[in-house]
């Protein structure tokens, strides 16, 4: 099996069980966990090409917080944050710390493959770009 | 009521200034009027005791010089050269030459009897003896009689001196020209009415008056009334018209010398005087009540200002506190709505992809399934817009500060607007000031006001109408009025216009957010959102946005 290359990270778990669940479905690779702590971790044992990472998570370390250190780690992962209206000013927060964009809270599968797809596009390089028409693929099948 | 309470409050504060200017104005006006009403008078009567005083002294001056020539006359001759007519006709044009106003000369012995007379009547030879003055003249030398008829029947006098020559008394008696002697006493009257005559103690006239009376008749002031100094009296006649009178008593003869003057053709230039006070007081009133009222109510219609523009403050106060604690609440509400709908849409989706699978493709309900789901996600999707809008504006985010064009603003919306206004037969007409400066705002927000308030005024109108959009600036303001020839809003729905999810569109057709987002939007721009519309008048909107001039690049 092929290692993922894409990490979500949400502490609600049946949404992340969810979308886990969709992802794999449509043959994307991809790993969840439910706290900044593990993806941190995560992050260090293998690179991800992308992670999907909730800004809102109580208790532990926050998006903002798990963005930083995903930064310092590997600074060439890039990051999509999941935010809801409260903290949209942390999103910009969040972008100004080097994430690739941000999605509202609640997201639409179709939106989320499509911030995937030009992530991985902006990537460059043969494999993702592959990547990435893959998931174009899907999106126009729907 | 709060219109009486000004009311009653503009009155008290008109009286109590009238009461307050008025009283000492006039108490004032009617001080110096007394005042120099005492004075004048006096003066008046100071005149008139002087007069009087004059006229006496001229008076007795008249009579001593007559008595003193009749004695010198007397003392000249014997009574038997006196006797001789042609003589005393001589002496008599002499006296008359010298001193004038005697009428006659007769010699008359101690039994009365005259014994010569030069003169226009026939007395030769009438006897004296019975007539008071005889007596008088008999017994104290030197006589000036009372006016009397005598044997002449005509009102007269006489001054009479008594010679004694070598035991025999005789008489040289003399008459006074009654005529003369009336015109040297009227000579003393006072202006037009005014009159002068002599009186015995009897209160008989003993000069012709210049008006009403004879000499002989009772005269019009009792002297009784005056003393040995010169006074006054005042008496009004049976006509109502007061007399003022003036009396002395002569020193030559108990005769006082009265002096009358008519009061008020005397006070003629006082009461002119008073006429003109009264008229300046008058005019002074006026100008008063005039003036405080104009200022009273040019008080109150600022107090009435005052007010409204502090209630229509108080009004917008509670207003935008109310749909702030309104957001908050919503914000507060719409966030906790938004995890569960995350995990609901997720769910769905789920379900979707699982339908798409080969076993539920057979199922007799799986085109139900399907449908069912698609529900769902559409009812989902339709509260996340709900939430979406409401928390897009609820945040607590700075608009951002570019440079906005308001003018250009409005023309891109209604560049969107105008084919969907077209099919609905309404025309979008725009007077836009050229004069706008750039000011400093987050341009997609107003863009999203500006098209929700020309979006309000298309669904209000329907179809067939006009919506004007007129922009313009004053020195510190930009403002732009959006107005529909549609139904208009009744008056008990303007106040919840701006409240959340207030919406008079049909159900599903309008969230009942645009407007409070808009006002928001306004609110945080430093602006204003206000509405003005009567039933059946349409309705206009304003947005007014201060200006702000925007950074230096």
């Amino acid at each position: 099996m092929q290692q993922p290359t894409i990490l979500v990270v949400d502490d609600e778990g049946d949404f992340l069980e969810t979308l886990m669940n969709r992802l794999k479905k449509r043959k994307i690779e991809a790993l969840g966990c439910a706290s900044g702590e593990e993806a941190l971790r995560l992050v260090k044992e293998n690179p991800f090409d992308v992670v999907v990472l909730d800004i809102k998570m109580p208790g532990g370390m926050d998006g903002i917080q798990t963005l930083r250190e995903i930064k310092k780690t590997r600074p060439e992962t890039e990051v999509i944050l999941l935010t809801g209206h409260a903290s949209l000013e942390t999103s910009m927060e969040g972008m100004q710390a080097g994430a690739y964009d941000y999605l509202l809270k609640p997201i639409r599968l179709e939106d989320l493959l499509e911030k995937l797809a030009q992530a991985l596009e902006r990537k460059g390089g043969a494999e993702h770009r592959a990547q990435s028409e893959e998931i174009r693929k899907l999106l126009q099948k729907t | 009521m709060v219109r009486n309470i000004y009311s009653s409050l503009q009155w008290k504060i008109i009286i109590l200034t009238l009461i307050v200017t008025f009283t000492p104005l006039l108490l004032l006006g009617v001080i110096i009027y007394r005042q120099f009403a005492q004075m004048y008078t006096e003066k008046i009567k100071e005149q008139i005791c002087f007069r009087a005083e004059s006229r006496a002294d001229a008076v007795d001056l008249f009579l001593t010089e007559r008595t003193a020539i009749l004695g010198a006359i007397a003392d000249t001759d014997s009574l038997e050269a006196m006797t001789d007519e042609a003589n005393l006709a001589h002496k008599l044009a002499v006296m008359n030459r010298r001193a004038g106003a005697f009428v006659d000369l007769g010699i008359i012995d101690q039994a009365g009897q005259q014994l010569a007379y030069v003169g226009p009547y026939e007395l030769k030879g009438k006897n004296y003896y019975e007539q008071p003055w005889f007596g008088q003249v008999m017994s104290k030398g030197v006589y000036i009689s009372d006016v009397y008829l005598g044997f002449r029947k005509l009102p007269h006098f006489i001054i009479a001196v008594r010679r004694q020559e070598q035991q025999k008394n005789w008489i040289l008696r003399a008459t006074i020209d009654p005529d003369i002697f009336s015109r040297i006493v009227q000579v003393g009257h006072i202006g037009k009415t005014g009159d002068a005559f002599l009186v015995n103690t009897d209160g008989v006239l003993q000069t012709k008056p210049r008006f009403a009376g004879n000499t002989l008749d009772k005269a019009a002031v009792n002297p009784v009334h005056f003393g040995k100094q010169t006074m006054t009296f005042e008496q009004t006649g049976s006509d109502q018209r007061k007399t003022l009178f003036a009396g002395t008593w002569l020193k030559t003869k108990d005769w006082l010398l009265v002096i009358s003057g008519d009061v008020e053709a005397d006070m003629a230039e006082l009461f002119a005087t008073r006429n003109v006070q009264i008229a300046i007081t008058a005019a002074g009133v006026i100008a008063i009540i005039i003036t405080t009222v104009f200022t009273t109510r040019l008080m109150i219609r600022q107090l009435v200002q005052a007010e409204t523009r502090m209630k229509e403050m108080d009004a917008q106060l509670v207003q935008s506190d109310k749909l702030a604690s309104l957001g908050k609440l919503a914000a507060g509400v719409a966030h906790e709505i938004n995890n569960p709908l995350a995990v609901i849409l997720q769910k769905t989706g789920w379900l979707q992809d699982l339908l798409e699978e080969e076993e539920f493709q057979k199922s007799a309900n799986g085109e139900e399934f399907r449908t069912s789901v698609k529900k769902i996600e559409e009812h989902v999707e339709r509260a996340r817009k709900v939430v979406h809008n409401m928390l897009g504006y609820a945040r607590r985010m700075e608009p951002r500060l570019e440079d906005i064009d308001v003018n250009q603003t409005i023309n891109q919306t209604v560049d969107i607007l105008e084919n969907f206004a077209r099919t609905n037969n309404i025309d979008i007409q725009t007077d836009l000031a050229g004069n706008l400066p750039i000011t400093a705002g987050d341009q997609a927000q107003l863009q999203q006001v500006i098209l929700n308030l020309v979006n309000n005024a298309i669904d209000a109108i329907g179809k067939d109408g006009t919506v004007s959009i007129k922009s313009s600036r004053d020195p510190s303001h930009i403002t732009v009025v959006i107005a529909d020839s549609g139904p208009g809003i009744p008056e008990s729905m303007q106040k919840k216009i701006f409240d959340p999810f207030f919406t008079t569109k049909s159900t599903g057709k309008g969230t009942g957010l645009g407007l409070w987002i808009s006002y928001n939007i306004i609110e945080k721009m430093g602006g204003k959102l206000s509405l003005q519309s009567r039933e059946g008048q349409g309705a206009a909107f304003t947005i007014t946005l201060p200006i702000v001039q925007p950074m230096q690049k």
